[in-house]
């Protein structure tokens, strides 16, 4: 039996009239603008770029914004907006070798060509609160030097010059796209790839974490990290030639990992990939590990049974809006379904108690 | 009309004016001051394009996510069609881009390069330019600590 119960009208317009006031707070301090979101969170814009599936860093600052900084609701905008837009095609495959690097490094090799690009990063600082930022302040220029205009190649590039990593098999495929295909399985790495960039970024750090710590451990080496800008190029149809439609910034993670061989492979390192939107460094790190978890099966390993492992588990657990509409659901109204849950543990204690009397009395009996 | 240009020039002023900044190529082409009669053949309409990778960088393709295009297609009273498609959702610069797509196949060319094209070209190397210098002041130096007599 379905009930419909109507009724709440005034109780949510007024909720959601606290909800915008308490969203401006105290308005003796100004109002955040979307560009200092943009401009001085712009970690958290990259975040929402990333999971929310959609390049805008002006439309990621908004939801920040709107969603008063909870970067999952804000995500859940972006992605509603994203189901509003139509489709004008596909890009081709970016170049990440053609990468202008802001940040570019490599645990593997120390004197790799290109060097070792720091960036700005976090990486050693002391991560002690830097009292000095609570006041206003003019930052000085940061230094420069000669630039370097070529391009920086990939580190994988030099061990596949010794064929002692695998190969990237390399095709035009069209992918699989989960945003147009519900997701089966076994899904296959384009769709794989595609979920892991999307998904949230505390579950697959869990993830890749789990598989440093043993559960199907690989061994990963970051062969190379990249942060930079590349141009996005798209065939105009109308034209039938490509142009640069855009340009992203990216993070870029290979890793390089232990591999015994098998059967038909000789001993060899194998790879494991990780490309998120904006500088995601955490995000793509654990998006490699947990892709050449994923890996097993292709390279011909052993399911040890790990969750890092399991394609239909990590898939189907990923996506932190899929998760937070099942989770938060049962806060809403479950008046009907509980009513009939109450009537039932009520009969059942019922039964319970009429059969502890009827035991009762015919112990007395005898 | 200019007929004195290849795809590959097009391809190159479309590249440069979908990536400009907005605010910056309004004002360059407000300054430029031509502002042509025209008839849309497809009126500003933002939409979202899929940004592929390669699986290692080199390898098969999937896709990474979307971003946000805006597009447009005008005529000009002579009949030159030009189109704009740019980065983001602004249709306002759609519109400047489709305008200059279009000039750029006339007798306008010249003086629309030098006004509007030469000036967001040196912008956009000037600001790589400064991003790579800074990124280079970054780079590691390693320098090996000899320990010992020999």
């Amino acid at each position: 039996m379905y009930v419909a119960v109507k009724g709440g009208e005034r109780a949510i317009e007024n909720a959601h009239a606290w909800l915008a006031e308490e969203r401006r707070g105290d308005t003796g301090v100004a109002e955040l603008s979307l560009a200092q979101i943009r401009e001085q969170l712009s970690l958290a814009v990259n975040r929402v770029m990333a999971e929310g599936s959609l390049y805008d860093p002006d439309l990621a600052a908004l939801a920040i914004k709107q969603a008063r900084g909870d970067l999952i609701e804000a995500i859940f905008l972006v992605r509603a907006y994203r189901t509003t837009l139509p489709r004008f095609g596909s890009s081709r495959p970016v170049e990440t070798s053609g990468m202008a690097c802001d940040r570019r490094i490599s645990a593997t090799f120390k004197d790799a060509p290109g060097g070792q690009v720091l960036g700005p990063t976090f990486d050693y600082t002391h991560r002690l609160l830097d009292f000095k930022l609570a006041a206003e302040g003019d930052v000085p220029e940061a230094p420069a030097a000669e630039p370097r205009m070529e391009t920086t190649p990939h580190i994988t590039a030099f061990l596949q010059g010794e064929d002692i990593i695998e190969r990237e098999p390399f095709s035009d495929d069209v992918p699989g796209d989960l945003t147009r295909e519900p997701m089966a399985f076994p899904a296959g790495r384009a769709v794989r790839l595609q979920s892991l960039t999307r998904g949230d970024e505390g579950f697959i750090l869990g993830m890749a974490y789990s598989t440093q710590r043993g559960y199907a451990r690989n061994h990963a080496f970051v062969g190379e990290l990249r942060i930079g800008v590349v141009p996005v190029e798209m065939e105009i149809p109308e034209l039938g030639f490509c142009i640069e439609i855009g340009e992203v910034e990216l993070t870029e993670c290979e890793t390089v990992n232990q591999f015994k061989g098998s059967k038909t492979v000789p001993p060899q390192f194998t790879r494991g990939y990780g490309l998120v939107f904006g500088q995601s460094e955490r995000k793509s790190i654990a998006m490699a590990l947990v892709d050449r978890a994923l890996r097993w099966e292709e390279l011909g390993e052993d399911n040890l049974g790990a969750p890092a492992q399991d394609e239909e588990f990590v898939l189907s657990h990923s996506d932190n809006i899929q998760a937070t509409g099942f989770l938060e659901h049962i806060k809403l109204p479950h008046y009907v379904d509980f009513q009939s849950e109450l009537e039932l543990v009520r009969k059942l204690r019922r039964e319970a108690a009429e059969l502890a009397e009827t035991l009762a009395s015919r112990e007395a009996a005898e | 009309m200019n007929t004195n240009f290849s795809a590959e020039d097009r391809k190159g002023w479309m590249s440069l004016l979908a990536s400009s900044e907005e605010a910056r190529l309004t004002e360059l082409w407000q300054d430029y001051g031509l502002d042509p009669d025209f008839e849309f053949l497809r009126a500003p309409e933002v939409g979202g394009i899929m940004i592929r990778g390669r699986m290692g960088g080199t390898g098969a393709p999937f896709n990474a996510g979307e971003m946000t295009v805006t597009r447009c297609a005008l005529s000009l009273s002579d009949g030159t069609v030009g189109h704009g498609y740019v980065q983001g959702r602004c249709k306002a610069k759609a519109e400047i881009a489709a305008k200059i797509d279009a000039l750029m196949q006339t007798g306008a060319a010249e003086a629309l390069n030098e006004a509007v094209l030469v000036p967001l070209a040196k912008a956009r190397q000037a600001q790589k330019t400064a991003r790579a210098s800074k990124a280079a002041a970054t780079k590691v130096e390693f320098f090996t600590m000899v320990r010992g007599e020999d």
